[in-house]
């Protein structure tokens, strides 16, 4: 995946990275993310267990230190990496992490669309008050959210675009645009090679694996 | 390193050229380095020469293998304008992983580092400091080992046998951050006949339960810090040699997730080093995010460490509390900041350290390392080096 930061002069830097995500019956997804460039973090792993319910746990691999540090998921505001993700933003969104509310029905770009409003049911430590969300009612893709701060103002908005889908059942959205509304920055993630089905187990998704991701 | 059997490169080259028949992922990467380091006082010292300027190169070869095994190489070598003993080259590592579906094993020149704490690495044991490299310890000599690794349901068990041991460096005469008697670091003096052939074992167990991850060790072998043995040279002038003692030692380091709050614990046990003795540190770190409507994360840390042996332990860490700052811009450039303060109980020495790194494009990185010792006690260890608070400016090229 490519991540594009720009700045609100336009200025643009570019993030390559490699994420494998493990669906785990009744839980949330494993996941480890692997920074390919800038050069300087190159190795820098990132290993996160969701949970449906309670707190995530995450570890960071420093290859420099060649240290993994836990580090606390409470911070789920913080910036991922330096872009307008949010680590609550790209962790794997599970349906118990919310509660919901049907708005209306609306026609955007030419689809039939749910628009709905969430709520974070960890409010203390989420960033957002709400986020309201357009979703196809064809295949229940997303494809723009409104993020409402603490002070209920609008923060940022993500458009989604570029579905494809694979195995004749999983729909990805193959570029997604975070814009910030009110320091008018934006981040775009670009996502190529998505592989399915590629047999990876838990054991791909420990303390021993960060170590070694490459 | 250049002693070590020549048997070990063999089997490690050969590796390397079967390696170049199952070809699945070659990957050369690494850094090239200037640095300067600026010593506001003079030197305490008539040899030591004021400031240096250094030249450093750490390039790192990597393949896989489609079954996931791999080789590693990373080499390092520094050519310093001051202190000869400052340049100088070192494999950190050169190992080959073979993994399989129940166990890893690692043989080789490898680097592993266990603890949790942010200014002490107190537990940390397998490898030794490249002291030339960081007065913080924080640089590490490549280690010889094989290392096999065995997950399971319970935790992760950790064998290393280690067939060579590798000699803490020190700055030579010429060279500043030293004590004021020279050290003879070519005429060390070993506990074990074997000197420096002592086969090192070390066991861990490790495992993460909820909120908590922790480790326990046992380590048998050549302690990594020497003891100072005063001599005379054959000119009858004083000298240090290090004296390499058999010890054993248990180890603890453990960390628990506390909501927005890390507590951390490291501990040990030594025997064979004069009087069996305990050493801890411990503290804590809370991070706010988005401190001041930023985007930036502001980390708070505080950390004490305590020795047993008081000032006649071979750290700086006897009584010791630190405070930290950790700024994370989350800019572009990754800018970052950690500021330290120390006090030292004992000797009522300070010492406030400076470190920020800043990218400046895909490949350069710009960093900046200081420390400053105010007011060290005349039995503090760092007594000698009272004069040597320093700036470090790094620019390095990564490839």
């Amino acid at each position: 995946m490519r991540m594009i930061l720009k700045n609100r002069h336009g200025q643009q830097s570019v993030r390559s990275l490699r994420i494998r995500t493990l669906e785990v019956p009744g839980d949330g997804d494993k996941s480890l993310t692997i920074f390919d460039n800038p050069r300087d973090v190159k190795g820098t792993a990132f290993l996160s267990y969701t949970h449906k319910v309670g707190d995530d746990d995450q570890w960071l691999y420093l290859p420099a230190l060649k240290r993994v540090k836990r580090i606390s998921s409470r911070n789920k505001s913080g910036s991922f990496v330096g872009s307008e993700f949010s680590y609550e933003d790209i962790a794997s969104q599970e349906v118990e992490k919310y509660t919901y509310k049907y708005l209306r029905d609306e026609k955007r770009d030419g689809r039939d669309c749910f628009v709905i409003e969430r709520y974070p049911v960890d409010r203390k430590n989420s960033g957002y008050t709400r986020q309201v969300i357009w979703l196809d009612k064809e295949a229940y893709r997303v494809w723009k959210i409104d993020y409402y701060d603490r002070k209920n103002t609008l923060l940022k908005t993500l458009t989604a675009s570029d579905y494809r889908q694979y195995k004749n059942k999983f729909w990805r959205a193959h570029k997604m645009e975070m814009i910030n509304h009110q320091n008018g920055k934006s981040t775009i993630l670009e996502w190529t090679n998505f592989h399915f089905g590629t047999g990876l187990t838990p054991k791909d998704f420990s303390k021993n694996s960060l170590k070694r991701a490459r | 390193m250049r002693r070590l059997p020549a048997a070990f490169f063999w089997l490690l080259a050969s590796w390397l050229c079967w390696g170049a028949h199952g070809a699945y992922g070659h990957e050369l990467t690494g850094y090239l380095e200037t640095e300067g380091r600026l010593f506001p006082e003079s030197p305490l010292f008539e040899q030591q020469r004021f400031n240096d300027v250094s030249l450093a190169a750490a390039p790192e070869y990597y393949h896989a293998f489609e079954n996931g095994s791999s080789v590693t190489a990373v080499l390092f070598g520094r050519l310093d304008s001051a202190d000869r003993h400052r340049t100088h080259a070192d494999i950190r590592e050169l190992k080959f992983l073979y993994l399989a579906d129940d166990w890893e094993l690692t043989v080789g020149v490898d680097r592993v580092f266990w603890g949790v704490t942010e200014f002490y690495h107190l537990a940390d044991i397998i490898n030794q400091t490249d002291l030339v490299e960081e007065i913080s310890g924080d640089e590490k000599l490549g280690q010889p080992m094989a290392h096999l690794s065995v997950p399971m349901d319970w935790g992760v068990v950790d064998l290393f046998v280690m067939p060579w041991f590798r000699e803490i460096t020190f700055p030579g005469p010429h060279g500043r951050l030293r004590f004021g008697i020279p050290i003879n670091t070519d005429d060390p003096i070993y506990e074990s006949p074997a000197e420096q052939s002592h086969v090192d074992v070390a066991v861990r167990y490790s495992h993460t339960i909820g909120d908590v991850d922790f480790g326990i060790y046992q380590f048998y072998g050549t302690a990594r810090q020497p003891t100072m043995v005063p001599a005379l040279t054959s000119l009858g002038e004083l000298e240090l040699r290090p004296f390499y003692q058999i010890v054993s030692q248990t180890g603890l380091d453990a960390q628990l997730v506390l909501g927005q709050w890390l507590l951390k614990l490291e501990s040990i046990y030594r025997v064979g080093q004069g009087d069996p003795y305990y050493s801890g540190t411990g503290g804590f770190e809370y991070t706010l995010v988005a401190v001041v409507d930023t985007s930036m994360d502001l980390g708070i840390l505080m950390e004490y460490a305590y020795d047993q042996r008081g000032n006649r332990a071979f750290t700086y860490y006897q009584d010791d509390i630190v405070f930290g700052l950790r700024l994370a811009v989350n800019d572009a450039a990754g800018s970052e900041l950690l500021l330290g303060a120390g006090y030292d109980f004992e000797n009522r020495t300070k010492l406030v350290s400076l470190e920020a790194s800043r990218r400046l494009s895909d490949h350069f990185k710009l960093s900046v390392k200081s420390a400053f010792f105010l007011d060290v006690g005349p039995n503090d260890i760092l007594y000698d080096l009272r004069r040597d608070s320093f700036i470090r400016l790094l620019l390095r090229y990564y490839f």
